[in-house]
């Protein structure tokens, strides 16, 4: 906190500045831009597979499938490899002789095919792709432990009562789930606000400073440019964010119920 | 319940779809790291059955990746280790004795989970750096154990709150000290949520990145994923061996998944606060 209210290189004596490095935060568009990033992030991060999850669960809760420990093993692994091994991979996968764009070429779509990460408009929406298919395991598993505790009774009551696959699951399965979907967002949304090895490793916020977001700034700040009074005025707000969005996040689910 | 066959047959089609989108990136890495090395040009041998697991060699002597897995495997066992053993005993005061200031002491604990290490990290480095312990093991340790006992805390206090009164006044009219009820009664009981902490905090130890980039500048001192950032800044010409490297940094965590799949699952999903 203290230091956020300094010039500070962090050799030299500080000078006093007051708040002019959180005017910055607000002022300075590099770094409105790296929170706007934030903000596109989380609809990659959160958004995204929240709806892939609530896909796959509304599929999975019509009927027993086997193999779903199985199934379950394999979308949540992305979530115990390090995130650097991740971006290793993805990176190769991004590459502009890499498996997205042969992918690509095979569907007749080679009009597309780039250096994802290279490409000012495509690298942050690829960098989010990532979050996307790191979380969908989580998000998925989350809300398939929420609705094996919704009594089966719940849906034969909805079918005796001629309700369709879609019907059952916004009547029956959707409210259920509100808990596990609170809980599935809060983390999701912080994860994206925290991106930083991600970054880091695919692209060190580039090209330009297409792919920066808040967190790569604090480190980039702090440890690369010498200037740590305005890295901590971000990690302060940063940190501020977060706590609002999970308190926020938490509050709405608690009502609800 | 009963549901069509073309529905059956779709449902089917759609997890293996998601499943093979999972592992498509581990599959390239594991693909890439067996092939032949694609920056030697062709001169290698046919290799074994056609894979080449030697890249594995070349990858961990170029890499030096012997050296990154000690620190690594030092760090997170030394963190584990000494995390486990402060969140038992500070679960069990905070669980199971009501003393003045528990509350505000948990929401202390609380705050530790939710602080994201990003927001603690240039504070800390000037602090470290004040007592000169940046660039020294302790610089790897001290923040990590921090990080892990407030989760830890949190974890074994709700473990503590469930546990069963009985078995604790039983053992407390047998004349057991309130000691010998935390190590001989209920950490037994506690084996599975002990499990769960351990693996967890392995793996959030193991795969953390941030902490060993700006604490760390000795390549002796680096953890594995540290490595491998840096192998990928060196070593530029091919992926193979890159793809081994990140193979090697990753299998520890993967392999005890496999194993222990249960405990991760339920404890990211419980105890679902931290990062």
């Amino acid at each position: 906190m203290q230091i956020s209210l300094y010039d500070w290189n962090g050799n030299t004596l500080a000078t006093w500045v007051g708040l002019d490095n959180y005017v910055d935060v607000v002022s300075d568009p590099a770094l409105r831009a790296s929170f706007g990033h934030a903000l596109v992030l989380i609809a990659f991060y959160a958004l995204l597979p929240l709806l892939v999850g609530l896909v796959l669960t509304a599929i999975l809760s019509r009927a027993r499938v086997r193999g779903l420990g199985f199934f379950r093993t394999v979308v949540f692994l992305p979530q115990v490899v390090a995130m650097v091994v991740i971006a290793v991979a993805w990176r190769r996968m991004y590459a502009p002789d890499g498996s997205v764009n042969d992918l690509l070429s095979a569907l007749g779509m080679g009009s597309l095919t780039r250096g994802w990460l290279g490409d000012y408009t495509a690298a942050l929406p690829a960098v989010g792709l990532i979050g996307t298919w790191f979380e969908i395991g989580l998000v998925t598993v989350l809300l398939l432990a929420g609705t094996g505790k919704i009594p089966t009774e719940l849906f034969e009551a909805a079918r005796l009562d001629g309700a369709g696959p879609v019907r059952e699951f916004v009547t029956v399965t959707l409210p259920a789930l509100r808990g596990e979907i609170a809980v599935a967002l809060t983390l999701t949304v912080i994860a994206a606000l925290r991106t930083f090895d991600l970054v880091y490793v695919t692209t060190r916020g580039g090209p330009g400073t297409s792919t920066s977001v808040p967190s790569y700034e604090v480190y980039n700040r702090a440890f690369q440019q010498g200037r740590v009074g305005s890295a901590a005025a971000i990690a302060v707000v940063l940190t501020v964010i977060i706590f609002a969005i999970s308190f926020g996040i938490t509050r709405i689910a608690e009502r609800d119920r | 319940m009963r549901v069509s066959r073309g529905e059956r047959t779709a449902n089917y089609v759609v997890l293996v779809a998601f499943a093979v989108f999972a592992l498509w990136p581990v599959l390239t890495v594991l693909l890439a790291a067996l092939g032949p090395d694609d920056a030697a040009g062709g001169s290698v041998g046919a290799g074994v059955l056609g894979l080449h697991p030697e890249n594995f060699v070349t990858a961990w002597d170029q890499g030096r990746f012997g050296s990154y897995l000690r620190t690594s495997l030092f760090v997170s066992g030394t963190v584990v280790v000494v995390s486990v053993l402060f969140s038992l005993l500070s679960g069990y005061a905070l669980g199971t004795m009501p003393f003045r200031g528990s509350t505000v002491l948990f929401y202390l604990f609380l705050v530790g989970i939710m602080m994201p290490s990003e927001a603690v990290l240039v504070p800390l480095y000037y602090d470290l750096r004040s007592l000169g312990l940046t660039d020294t093991i302790w610089a790897l340790l001290l923040p990590q154990v921090a990080q892990s006992v407030a989760f830890g805390t949190f974890w074994m206090r709700a473990w503590f709150r469930s546990a069963n009164r009985s078995v604790v006044e039983a053992a407390r009219l047998d004349g057991a000290s309130t000691w010998r009820i935390l190590w001989q009664v209920l950490v037994p009981l506690a084996r599975p949520a002990v499990v769960t902490l351990t693996v967890l905090t392995f793996m959030w130890t193991w795969n953390e990145f941030l902490v060993p980039l700006v604490m760390v500048v000795s390549e002796s001192l680096r953890t594995a994923p540290l490595g491998l950032a840096f192998f990928q800044g060196q070593y530029t010409q091919g992926f193979t061996l890159l793809a081994a490297g990140a193979c090697i940094v990753a299998t520890p965590v993967v392999v005890l998944y496999l194993f222990l799949q249960r405990h991760f699952i339920a404890g990211m999903l419980e105890g679902a606060v931290r990062e």
